[in-house]
């Protein structure tokens, strides 16, 4: 199997699907003569041509919006906002039109919409180019929320997501875009919506991720299984809506003790809804209250060191499985 | 004036649709039958019977909260349409969606809209999708004074004047946004001259004339087809009835004397005086006419009456829609 890297792979998903069905075309800021942001979108507009990978003003909400009408006149397209900071733009547009239209119409309108973004820090960009919000958008009914942590997920759900009918918020973490892995070069290589990942299986405590969390879950579990001869089951949730809770509870069921760890904050975050399902379908199951790490609740500084101290390390990670056993 | 008698009679007759319908939900709604938020039309006749006379049903609109008399000049269901606004079952969008969210793809109607100024970037992306398919369709974006300062709107002109889109932005200039008068909002007369800092031509007509309507809307949805661009077309009209509900007269931001100069030039009894005039039919046909009308919309009314409330289970139903292949 071919090693891509996790914007190569993303790229690839792309470019099948721009072959696939030339009802699919791309917009963004500086996607086709620069090649993106992230470069994910390097080479395309000379392949393609810029009928379908068009460079677009930077205008969020227009280029939502446009995606948006598109989307409902029968084309397939893909928007790309640079950053999900930027994306609040663009938020009436994906939270009153994007998210309600199908339920609006009866059903009539479909916004097969796929809208991609970067999330993440640790780049010493700075509170308005460094959040990590995937929860947010969890909240509105009527979104996908996807967001992958492999380059083989990165490929399979970005093309799943060109599939759906509906609207699907894309978030790539910014740490992850030159991660290698394995990506299977089938053209039809999909990944089912609301199918989490075990990544590692374990007995002791079940530690939650997604995206870039999913690595630092990943590395604490090493710690703890190297450190304190622990055995911790790490589960990649991949989407968080659709979400796939039975596969947490499953693996929860089995270890008792569960900590969720997420880039954002804990206050009415994502890692506060896993808590609450797993204390509502598991509660009987649970020898210890779930643990939440998170960012902290500040906006996120610019020094190295207090960029640092706001985000969660996996050392929080095996602190807090410490703290429950 | 070479217009044929059909399309004035069809052009009278589209503004008596809208008029009877309004008039008629005004009513319902002061008696306490029809729920909700009713942004009515009456005294804008002009304008969407004079663009959407232009326009099939492979054409689209993008429309607004006051968006009743754009379907219904666009073809809407006057079934359909009650329907919706009582709640039942058998409305537009199964009365999920009430007075400011129906749509009719059918018809090519992309939505009625509740936020002020959603509708240009979506207005853009369906131009975008009949440029990119080829054909000749056109997209009309129907907003108002109000929405002519919204970000959205500034985004999507841009865009379709850089991508040339076959698009036309026609402002229904009634004079206030929501309750507050144009010069206490924006800082010129002319929403019309803004078209000139994007790019395109921007034209001013008399909303209150239909032929004037007709005639420059032709002019801009002809320009659209040949693939020369977007219009800003600004239709200076009145709303005579209050910003939501019936009440025109005795209101607090505005005196009763400027209601009663611009009822002067109703754009109904201006059109009605002028086919006379022609001799294009007589006072009797145009009564027929409107009884006709009327008797439409009351057996509309009592059809909606009549209609079953959805059933609770339909509360779950079409939040995502099924995926594709």
């Amino acid at each position: 199997m071919p090693e891509l890297r996790y914007r190569d792979a993303l790229r690839e998903a792309l470019r099948e699907e721009l072959i696939r069905d030339d009802r699919v075309f791309l917009m963004g800021e500086d996607i086709g003569a620069y090649g993106g942001s992230y470069a994910v979108t390097r080479g395309l507009l000379d392949e393609f041509g810029r009928d379908r990978v068009i460079d677009t003003p930077i205008a969020e909400s227009g280029i939502v919006g446009a995606g948006i009408g598109a989307a409902m006149a029968g084309m397939r397209p893909m928007v790309e906002l640079m950053t999900i900071n930027f994306s609040f733009l663009a938020l009436d547009q994906i939270v009153n039109s994007a998210a309600k239209l199908h339920y609006m119409s009866n059903g009539q309108i479909n916004v097969p919409l796929v809208i991609r973004m970067a999330s993440g820090g640790g780049s010493q960009l700075g509170a308005t180019h460094s959040h990590s919000l995937e929860g947010l958008y969890a909240h509105f009914p009527g979104l996908r929320v996807v967001c992958p942590s492999t380059p083989a997920d990165a490929k399979g759900l970005l093309k799943r997501a060109f599939r759906d009918e509906n609207t699907t918020i894309f978030i790539e973490h910014t740490a992850l875009y030159g991660m290698r892995g394995e990506v299977p070069d089938d053209p039809d290589y999909l990944i089912e919506f609301g199918k989490a990942n075990v990544l590692r299986e374990g007995t002791d405590v079940t530690i939650v991720g997604y995206s870039g969390s999913t690595w630092q879950a990943v590395r604490a579990a090493d710690m703890l299984e190297e450190q304190e001869g622990i055995s911790a089951e790490v589960i990649d949730l991949r989407c968080l809506r659709p979400l796939d809770i039975d596969t947490v509870i499953a693996s929860v069921k089995k270890t008792n003790r569960a900590v969720v760890v997420e880039d954002d904050w804990q206050f009415g975050g994502f890692a506060g809804e896993i808590s609450a399902q797993l204390m509502e379908q598991a509660f009987d199951w649970l020898d210890a209250p779930v643990a939440r790490v998170c960012g902290k609740d500040v906006p996120l500084p610019y020094n190295r060191n207090l960029e640092f101290a706001a985000l969660p390390s996996e050392e929080d990670v095996v602190e807090a499985v410490l703290a429950m056993l | 004036m070479d217009t044929d008698r059909d399309t004035l009679i069809d052009l009278y007759l589209r503004m008596v649709r809208i008029r009877t319908f309004e008039e008629q939900a005004g009513k319902l709604q002061e008696a306490g039958k029809v729920p909700g938020a009713l942004h009515l039309y009456v005294g804008e006749e002009a304008v969407a019977s004079g663009v959407m006379s232009h326009l099939s049903n492979e054409d689209q609109i993008t429309s607004t909260h006051r968006g009743h008399g754009h379907l219904v000049a666009k073809g809407g269901d006057f079934k359909k349409m009650f329907a919706e606004l009582y709640g039942r079952e058998t409305g537009y969008c199964r009365g999920k969606g009430g007075s400011m969210h129906i749509s009719d793809l059918d018809l090519g109607m992309l939505g009625a809209n509740g936020i002020v100024g959603a509708g240009p970037p979506i207005a853009i992306g369906a131009a975008f999708s009949n440029k990119y398919r080829k054909t000749r369709n056109v997209t009309c974006c129907f907003f108002g004074d109000g929405a002519s300062n919204e970000g959205t709107f500034h985004e999507a002109a841009n865009m379709a004047a850089l991508y040339r889109l076959p698009v036309v932005f026609v402002c229904e200039n009634n004079g206030f946004g929501e309750f507050t008068r144009q010069e206490r909002h924006q800082a010129i007369q002319d929403i019309a001259d803004r078209a000139s800092g994007y790019g395109m031509p921007g034209v001013v007509v008399d909303g209150m004339d239909v032929m004037a309507v007709y005639e420059a809307a032709g002019e801009a949805i002809e320009r659209a087809r040949r693939g020369e661009g977007p219009t800003l077309l600004e239709c200076k009209t009145y709303r005579f009835f209050d910003h939501v509900g019936v009440r025109g007269m005795g209101v607090v931001y505005r005196d009763d004397s400027e209601v009663i100069e611009w009822r002067k030039r109703d754009p109904l009894v201006l059109f009605e005086a002028r086919l006379l005039e022609m001799n294009t039919a007589s006072a009797g046909e145009l009564q027929q006419l409107r009884e006709r009308v009327l008797f439409e919309v009351e057996e509309a009314i009592a059809f909606a009456e009549a209609s079953p409330f959805p059933a609770d289970s339909a509360l779950l139903e079409d939040v995502y829609t099924v995926t594709g292949g």
